[in-house]
C-alpha cells in the first residue's frame, strides 16, 4: 500500500513531448530556487547583526546587475514560450489520417460514439498507434475531457464543438477524468480508456452491439426531419446545397466568409439565423431542443459524408473499414 | 525576550503613548468605533472582521482536507464537499485576501507614511468598511440558507442554469463588497497624489506606498468588471436573458473572459501589497537602503499593467483560438520578469547589511523562498503545451496557494508582527512569534508541496472522491494542513495576550526608518502634532541609524 506513483504513465506520442518540457522547467525551477535560497540564507547569516551599532554599507543599486537579472529571465521565458507553443501546436493539430470519435458530456457521464455507430458510456476504446480525433461537446454544463496518461485535456462546452487528438502508444487501461467542475458527482464523472491492438479494436467495434454507422443514422435523421425538402441540391432549392460543403469556405449574406466545419454545421442546425448564406432567405426553423447533442453529431457526420458521395466513392471519409450499415437502424434517440 | 511585565518601569518607555492620549483612548464607546472616520480605527475594524473571515475560510478548508484523507468521499456527501471548497474560496479570496493588507495595514500606515493626518476621504473610508460588512453579512445569509456550490469561479452555465444553491445571494455579497475595494483604491490614489508631506517626492515614497498605488489602480479598473459580471450571472439566473446560455444564443465562454479579466489581476491585488510589505521588512531588518529602489517601484506598476493582459491563460483548453492563446502565454511569461526583478533586488539588499532574524524578518525570508517557488511554477502553467495537462489539476491548486498563502499571507503576518507595536503600543513575545513562523512555514510546505506531485499525476481539482493511488500524497497534505491550522492559532493567542500584558513598545522598537516610526506608539488621532517635512529618500539608513531604541520624539521630521 505504500507504493504509490510519483509520476504519471506515458502512453501517448504527446506525453514524452510534454514531459520533456516539464523536466526542463523543473531543472530551471530547482536551479533558481536553490540559487535564491542559497543567496538569501548565505547573505542573511554572513551579514547577521553582530552589534546594535553596526552601520551597513550603503549600496543604491547597480544598473549592470538590474540588466543581468532582467535579461537572463527574459531569455529563458522566450525559450519557454517558443518551446511550449510548439508542444501546444502538436497537441492541437489533428493529423489527417486520424479516426474520429465523438464524446458528449452529460452530468455525470461521458457518452462516446464511434463512427461505426458503436457506443459506450464512461469507457473509451481506442487502437494503439493510430491517431484518434475526439469531437467534444456537452448537453448541459462545461465538462473537460482529461486523460492524464496521454497528457491531453479539452473542455466540452455546450453549444460548440471542441476537438482534441492523441495517439496511444501503450496497450493498457488509463484514467479518464472530468476536469471541469460540473456539480454534485463531478468526481464520479470518470471512466476508463482501453488502449487495444488495432485488430482487437476492430473486433470490438464489430461486436454484437454495433449498429448502423454514425453517418447512416444521420442520413435517416436527415430524411425523417425532411431536411431534404429545402436542401435538395438543385438551383431552385430554398436552402443551400450540402453536398461537398464540408471543409469549404462559405460566403455569408453579411459579406463574411466562414469555413464549413463541424461547429458551423451544428450552429446552422441549432441557430440557423446566426449565419445566413449569401443568396438565401433566413427561413430555416431552429432545431434547438428538438435534437440531442448525439443526434446533432450524427447529422454533422452525415453531412460530412455527403461530400464523399458527390466527389468520390462512398466510404472514403472513414479510414476504418466501414461496417456494412444494416437496414435496421437503432433508435437515434440519445437519452 | 518577553518576560513578566514589571509595573514599575512601564512609565519609562519613551515614545509609548498608551498612557497619553492616543487614537485608541481618544474616544470611548461602541459608536466611537462604528462611526469613526479615523483611518487607524477603521483599520482595526477591518483587522477584526477579516480575522474572523480568515478563520471561517480556514474552517471550510479544514473540512476539505479532512474529507480528502480517504479516497472515498465518506466524511461528508458530495454536495456538502462542493459547498466547502466553494465557500473556502469565496471567503478567502473576496473577504480575506483582497482586503487583507490594503484595508488593514494600508489603511493604518499609508497616511502616516506620507505624513498626512488621514486619508483624503475619511467618511468614504468608513463607508468602504460598511460595504465590506454588508457584503459579508449577505454572504453569511447565503451560507445560513445552505451555502453555495458553484466553485468560487461561478462558471456558467453551471451557475446560471444548473446550480440549486444560493448563487444570487452569494454573488450579491461579493458585488457589495466590491464597492469597498473600489472606494479604498480611490481613496489611496487621491491620498498619495494630494497629501504627501512637503519634500516627499514620488521617488522618496516608501515602496509600501508604491505597491499600494499599483494595487489601487487595479482595484479601480478591475473591480467594476467583476461586479458587472456577477450581476450578469444573477440577472441571467433570474430572467433567463441568454447572456451565457448557448440554448438562448449566449456564450458560456464569454463569462470566463469577463471573470478572469478581473480575477487574474485580482491575484496582483493580493500579492502587490505583500511585495510592498516585503520591501519595508527587508530594509528595516537589514538597516539598509533597498537595492534598486526605482526598479522595485516601477516593477509594481509593470506587474499591474501587464497583469491586465494575461487573463486568457486560464482558458488554454476552453477552445480559445490558438493564436489568442499564444499572445496570452507570451504576456503571462512577461509577468515573470518584474517579479524576478523584485526577488533579486530584495536578495541583494541583504548584501553587506545588518541582518537581524526577528520574527517579521523570518516571514520575509519565508516569503522570498515560497514566492520564488510560486512564481516559477506559474511558468509551468503559462507554458501552453504543459498547461493542457496541468489545467484544473492540483498543480494549479498548489501553485496559487504558494502565491496566496506563501506570498500574500506570509507578507500579511510579517507586516502584522512588524507594525503590531505601532498599532497597539505593545510588544508581543518574540520567542512564540518565531515558533509560529517556523511552524507556519513547515505546515504550509507539507500541505502544498505534495499537491504539485499529485497534480502532475493527474488528480483534478474539486474532486470529492479520487483514485486510491493518490491517497498517500493527500494524507501528507492533510497532515500539513493540520500543522498549519495549529500554527495559525498561535499568533492569535500571543497577540491577543500582548494587548493586555505585553511590554509597552517604544516609538521605534526595530530602529527602522520611515515616518511611522517617528511618532508615538500607538499614534494620536491626527498622527502628527506638526506637519513633518521630508528631507531624504526612503530607507536612508546609511548616514547612521538610530542606535538607541527610544527613537525620536513624537512629531519630529525624519532625521536628516
Amino acid at each position: 500500500m505504500w507504493s504509490f506513483p510519483l509520476f504519471p504513465e506515458q502512453a501517448s506520442t504527446l506525453a514524452s513531448k510534454v514531459d520533456a518540457l516539464y523536466f526542463f522547467l523543473i531543472a530551471i525551477s530547482v536551479f533558481f530556487s536553490i540559487l535564491i535560497a542559497a543567496l538569501v540564507l548565505t547573505l542573511a547569516i554572513k551579514y547577521r547583526r553582530r552589534s546594535e551599532d553596526e552601520k551597513p554599507v550603503p549600496i543604491h543599486g547597480s544598473l549592470l546587475l538590474e540588466l543581468t537579472w532582467t535579461l537572463i529571465p527574459a531569455g529563458i521565458v522566450l525559450v519557454l514560450f517558443v518551446w511550449s507553443a510548439e508542444v501546444y501546436f502538436s497537441a492541437v493539430r489533428v493529423p489527417k489520417n486520424a479516426i474520429e470519435i465523438t464524446a458528449v458530456g452529460k452530468r455525470w457521464m461521458w457518452k462516446v460514439q464511434h463512427m461505426t455507430g458503436k457506443r459506450e458510456i464512461n469507457e473509451l476504446h481506442v487502437p494503439v498507434g493510430v491517431p484518434v480525433k475526439v469531437t467534444l461537446t456537452s448537453e448541459d454544463v462545461i465538462h473537460s475531457f482529461f486523460i492524464p496518461a496521454f497528457r491531453v485535456k479539452k473542455d466540452a462546452v455546450p453549444g460548440r464543438y471542441n476537438t482534441m487528438w492523441f495517439e496511444a502508444t501503450k496497450i493498457g487501461k488509463y484514467h479518464l477524468f472530468c476536469a471541469e467542475y460540473c456539480g454534485t458527482k463531478h468526481s464520479g464523472m470518470i471512466g476508463t480508456v482501453y488502449v487495444m491492438e488495432p485488430d482487437a479494436y476492430q473486433a470490438w467495434l464489430g461486436g454484437e452491439q454495433a449498429g448502423a454507422s454514425l453517418a447512416s443514422v444521420g442520413e435517416k435523421l436527415f430524411t425523417d426531419l425532411a431536411c431534404i425538402t429545402c436542401h435538395r441540391g438543385d438551383s431552385g432549392a430554398r436552402g443551400p446545397d450540402l453536398a461537398g460543403l464540408f471543409g469549404k469556405p462559405v460566403k455569408l449574406a453579411n459579406g463574411e466568409t466562414v469555413t464549413a466545419d463541424e461547429s458551423y454545421l451544428r450552429e446552422s442546425i441549432v441557430t440557423p439565423s446566426a449565419k445566413i448564406v449569401e443568396g438565401y432567405q433566413p427561413i430555416m426553423p431552429t432545431f434547438q431542443g428538438l435534437l440531442s447533442e448525439e443526434q446533432l453529431l450524427q447529422l454533422v457526420a452525415y453531412i460530412q459524408t455527403m461530400k464523399a458521395e458527390v466527389k468520390d466513392e462512398a466510404g472514403a471519409a472513414a479510414p476504418a473499414p466501414a461496417v456494412g450499415a444494416p437496414a435496421a437502424a437503432p433508435s437515434p434517440g440519445a437519452r | 525576550m518577553q518576560t513578566e511585565v514589571v509595573k514599575g518601569n512601564e512609565e519609562a518607555v519613551p515614545g509609548n503613548g498608551l498612557d497619553r492620549e492616543n487614537y485608541i483612548n481618544a474616544k470611548h464607546g461602541i459608536w466611537s468605533w462604528l462611526l469613526t472616520t479615523d483611518h487607524k480605527r477603521i483599520a482595526i475594524l477591518y483587522l477584526v472582521s477579516i480575522t474572523l473571515m480568515f478563520f471561517m475560510g480556514g474552517a471550510f478548508a479544514a473540512g476539505v482536507r479532512l474529507e480528502l484523507m480517504t479516497p472515498k468521499g465518506d466524511l461528508v456527501d458530495s454536495d456538502a464537499y462542493n459547498k466547502l471548497f466553494t465557500m473556502h474560496g469565496i471567503v478567502m479570496v473576496f473577504f480575506f485576501l483582497i482586503p487583507s493588507i490594503p484595508a488593514v495595514l494600508g489603511n493604518f500606515l499609508l497616511p502616516i507614511m506620507i505624513g498626512a493626518k488621514d486619508l483624503a476621504f475619511p467618511k468614504i473610508n468608513l463607508l468602504s468598511w460598511y460595504f465590506y460588512i454588508v457584503g459579508v453579512a449577505v454572504f453569511l445569509v447565503a451560507c445560513l440558507f445552505g451555502g453555495v456550490e458553484t466553485g468560487w469561479t461561478f462558471y456558467t452555465p453551471y451557475s446560471t442554469a444548473f446550480s440549486h444553491t444560493n448563487v444570487i445571494l452569494a454573488a450579491l455579497g461579493i458585488f457589495i463588497a466590491g464597492f469597498s475595494s473600489i472606494l479604498t483604491g480611490l481613496n489611496f490614489i487621491v491620498t498619495i497624489h494630494k497629501m504627501r508631506a512637503p519634500g516627499l517626492t514620488w521617488f522618496r515614497l516608501p515602496l509600501f506606498v508604491w505597491a499600494h498605488y499599483a494595487t489601487s489602480l487595479i482595484q479601480i479598473l478591475g473591480t467594476p468588471v467583476v461586479a458587472v459580471t456577477i450581476l450578469m450571472v444573477a440577472v441571467e439566473r433570474l430572467l433567463k436573458l441568454g447572456l451565457f446560455d448557448p440554448a438562448l444564443g449566449g456564450d458560456p465562454i464569454l463569462f470566463q473572459h469577463l471573470f478572469w479579466f478581473y480575477s487574474h489581476p485580482a491575484v496582483y491585488i493580493m500579492i502587490l501589497p505583500g511585495m510592498g510589505v516585503m520591501s519595508e521588512l527587508i530594509t528595516a531588518f537589514t538597516r539598509k537602503r533597498v537595492f534598486g529602489y526605482e526598479f522595485i517601484a516601477i516593477s509594481s506598476l509593470a506587474i499591474a499593467v501587464v497583469g491586465f493582459l494575461v487573463w486568457g491563460h486560464h482558458m488554454f483548453v476552453s477552445g480559445q483560438s490558438t493564436y489568442a492563446g499564444m499572445v496570452f502565454s507570451a504576456l503571462s511569461f512577461l509577468v515573470a520578469i518584474p517579479s524576478a526583478v523584485k526577488v533579486f533586488n530584495w536578495s541583494a539588499t541583504l548584501y553587506k547589511g545588518s541582518v537581524s532574524w526577528e520574527s517579521p524578518m523570518m516571514y520575509a525570508i519565508g516569503f522570498i523562498g515560497l514566492f520564488t517557488i510560486g512564481g516559477l511554477t506559474g511558468l509551468f502553467l503559462a507554458a501552453m503545451g504543459l498547461d493542457i495537462h496541468m489545467h484544473d489539476t492540483y498543480f494549479v491548486v498548489a501553485h496559487f496557494h504558494y502565491i496566496m498563502v506563501g506570498g500574500a499571507i506570509f507578507a500579511y503576518l510579517g507586516g502584522i508582527h512588524f507594525w503590531w507595536p505601532k498599532i497597539t503600543g505593545r510588544l508581543y513575545p518574540e520567542y512564540w512569534a518565531r515558533v509560529a513562523a517556523v511552524l507556519v512555514f513547515a505546515g504550509f510546505n507539507l500541505t502544498f508541496f505534495p499537491q504539485f506531485v499529485v497534480g502532475y499525476l493527474g488528480m483534478p481539482r474539486r474532486y470529492h472522491a479520487y483514485p486510491e493511488e493518490f491517497q498517500v500524497l493527500n494524507v501528507l497534505s492533510t497532515a500539513g494542513a493540520s500543522l498549519l491550522g495549529i500554527a495559525y492559532l498561535i499568533p492569535m493567542v500571543y497577540l491577543t495576550w500582548s494587548l493586555f500584558a505585553g511590554k509597552k513598545a517604544p516609538a521605534n522598537p526595530w530602529g527602522a526608518k520611515g515616518l511611522e516610526w517617528t511618532i508615538q506608539s500607538p499614534p494620536t488621532t491626527f498622527n502628527f502634532d506638526h506637519q513633518p517635512v521630508v528631507t531624504e529618500e526612503a530607507y536612508a539608513y546609511a548616514e547612521g541609524h538610530d542606535t538607541s531604541h527610544d527613537a525620536a520624539p513624537p512629531a519630529a521630521p525624519v532625521r536628516a
